[in-house]
């Protein structure tokens, strides 16, 4: 009886982080003056009502796939690559400049563009792996400075080098030549060829950390470094392969983005989904099975809350709100289970 | 005139470091009893945004600031409560609330975005303003600026100078230790945590409410993460903290000096906006490469010995691990 009663609290704990975050977000809503159900209406209408907005929801999911799936990989290392904004933004950068040179059919432009994207992420995750290795700079501060820097070398390029035709403005380039713009459904916003990388990536991470040697060696490295150098696993290259293959995601998101959604390249690429993703992945317990799942969540509050803006009034960053109340709720509610389980364990010692 | 403006731009060092002063030494006292409140930068700017929506409906400057300080304690006594009570990782609660504290700063800011509103006035000191030199540029200032530069005295002496300091200091050191010599260890990381994170909401207050005026998105750009960078430059040590904070106030005056300077009119804005950012990973590469260590090798011994001592800090032995007190 006592077993059942502990069994049916855990489920309960378990559910509990999303309706806490409601609770919260509602509060919030509240001190503003705004309804929070017809917020959440406003929300799941926003996402969900024509299948114009499904088909957003599912871009949408794009880079919070590939970017949550890269940092699976990092995380399960033991790392805070927390420079994943600037990761995309520098495959955005690679990707553009190919789209701008490159003058070939669609089908080449658009995998060396791709490739690109890839190599320019990549080369930036390893630039914060090889401050951590050689530097001896925590990857959080390696990584937040260099998304600040990406953040100023895009603005200067879109401003500089790379301005329109009829003047530079925050609006971004000249729009792409025709070969390099991805395909689309029709004249739904979402490119098939997208979510197929997305997914496919998505499977090679999952094999990758579940299957092979050089997953199970980063596990290693995240359960116990010390232990795993003495077992003599070579931690510098795996670091630095860890950091190179979310950077490449990373940086096929950017090319994504610009290729697939906006057919040039912006200011605000990245727009903090870099630091969202960190949210989908930690929520994921770095299970690239749950990333999907947890990606479309975070994707239908994105592409909702901005109705909040046109039909209430409220600012769209409520969306934000949501996601990373979510998530502390998580952290919270897994603490209080884990408090619980020692407190328990300490009476039936003491019995 | 080349005097006068001189101690004009000291002036204004002095000035733009606030946020950033109060910021770090808030932090350093929280890591100092073995706490990491990564959530610096979103606490700032939640807490600049409170300030400011505060000191706007009230038209009261000290209740907008009262209203900052509760908030940065608060954002920093979740980080205890998860970190210390609940064991979750400071690292991950941190970033998560760092991120949850910025978008509610945007979405509850919404109504205050540019518009004009309260300043805390200024109050120069009454005969130290008037010392030449040293009076305009310390002493002509507001109250925030002056609780700024006292939090540096404060805290330094504080920690070194007083028994409870001692006790702060063995509880980030070494716990178990401070344990067996009967402190509490989790209430006194709870209690710095938490006072450190009131002065980060001071920070905050500083900026929305004397720096940079009034509420925007993205108000406080990153400056968090320059503080938390800040705090491991300055070794964990007040004095070389507020150094490092004052270098980085110089570096911004330079920098919007010679943006004005027709001679570097060519140079791009965005150079001296991400600047900063560069300027912090090369200052963490200075105090913790081994490249570092080769060049010194190349010195005298003793001479490398007093540099390494000057430029370097160990972290707190236990800082961001969990302590169990049972």
């Amino acid at each position: 009886m006592q077993m059942k009663t502990s069994r049916f609290t855990d489920i309960l704990l378990a559910l509990a982080p999303l309706p806490l975050a409601l609770v919260f977000t509602s509060l919030v809503l509240l001190i503003v003056g705004g309804s929070p159900l017809e917020a959440y209406r406003q929300i799941l209408a926003g996402a969900f009502e024509s299948p114009a907005k499904v088909a957003d929801v599912v871009t949408a999911c794009v880079p919070l796939i590939l970017c949550g799936a890269g940092m699976c990989v990092t995380f399960t290392a033991g790392l805070w690559n927390v420079g994943v904004e600037g990761q995309i933004i520098l495959g955005a950068i690679f990707a553009t400049w190919v789209a701008r040179h490159v003058l070939w059919p669609q089908a080449p432009v658009l995998t060396l563009m791709m490739l690109a994207g890839m190599l320019g992420g990549a080369l930036w995750g390893v630039l914060a792996g090889l401050l951590r290795v050689y530097g001896k700079v925590h990857e959080i501060f390696g990584g937040l400075g260099l998304n600040y820097v990406a953040q100023g070398l895009v603005i200067w390029l879109i401003f500089n080098p790379w301005k329109r035709t009829e003047g530079a403005t925050m609006q971004g380039t000249d729009p792409f030549p025709a070969p390099a713009w991805m395909p689309t459904l029709g004249r739904l916003r979402v490119a098939p060829p997208a979510v197929i990388l997305a997914l496919a990536a998505l499977v090679v991470i999952y094999f990758l950390l579940r299957g092979t040697r050089w997953g199970l060696e980063l596990k290693a490295m995240g359960k116990n470094f010390r232990a795993a150098f003495v077992l003599g696993v070579p931690s510098t290259p795996r670091m630095l392969t860890a950091f190179a293959a979310c950077g490449a995601l990373a940086g096929l998101a950017g090319a994504i983005r610009c290729s697939a959604v906006y057919g040039r390249l912006i200011p605000e690429i990245s727009g903090g989904l870099g630091y969202l993703s960190l949210l989908v992945a930690l929520l994921s317990g770095y299970r690239p099975q749950w990333v999907p799942l947890i990606a479309l969540f975070f994707a239908a509050l994105g592409v909702g809350s901005p109705r909040l803006e046109l039909n209430l009034h409220l600012d769209s960053s409520i969306g934000g709100v949501i996601e990373a109340s979510v998530v502390l709720a998580v952290l919270l509610v897994s603490g209080w289970r884990a408090l619980l389980a020692r407190r328990r364990a300490l009476r039936e010692e003491a019995a | 005139m080349e005097t006068g403006f001189l101690i004009q731009t000291l002036a204004s060092i002095v000035a733009a470091a606030t946020p950033v002063v109060l910021a770090s030494i808030g932090e350093t006292i929280s890591e100092k009893s073995g706490v990491i409140n990564l959530s610096l930068d979103g606490s700032i700017a939640l807490s600049a945004m409170t300030a400011f929506a505060v000191a706007f409906t009230t038209g009261s400057v000290a209740l907008g600031i009262l209203a900052a300080m509760a908030v940065g304690a608060f954002v920093a006594l979740v980080v205890a409560f998860a970190s210390i009570t609940l064991r979750q990782q400071q690292v991950a609660v941190g970033f998560v609330l760092t991120l949850l504290c910025a978008d509610l700063a945007d979405f509850l800011g919404n109504p205050f975005v540019r518009k004009p509103g309260p300043e805390i006035p200024h109050l120069p000191l009454p005969c130290l303003s008037a010392i030449p030199v040293v009076g305009p540029v310390l002493f002509d200032h507001n109250l925030v600026v002056y609780l700024s530069m006292l939090s540096v005295v404060a805290a330094w002496w504080y920690i070194y100078k007083t028994q409870p300091g001692l006790k702060l200091q063995g509880v980030g050191e070494r716990p178990e230790s401070a344990f067996a010599r009967g402190v509490n260890v989790n209430r006194t990381r709870y209690l710095y945590c938490v006072v450190g994170g009131a002065l980060v909401g001071v920070a905050g207050a500083s900026y929305s409410l004397s720096i940079k005026l009034g509420w925007s998105h993205r108000h406080t750009y990153g400056i968090g993460w320059i503080a938390l960078a800040i705090v491991i430059f300055g070794g964990w040590n007040p004095w070389r903290v507020a150094a490092g904070a004052y270098l980085f106030g110089l570096f911004k005056a330079l920098g919007s000096i010679l943006q004005r300077d027709p001679a570097f009119s060519g140079v791009p804005t965005q150079i001296f906006s991400s600047a900063p950012f560069a300027l912090m990973i090369f200052a963490l590469l200075l105090v913790s490469s081994e490249g570092v260590d080769r060049l010194l090798a190349l010195l005298p011994v003793r001479l490398a010995r007093a540099i390494d001592r000057t430029i370097r800090g160990r972290p707190p032995g236990g800082l961001g691990k969990p302590f169990v007190q049972e």
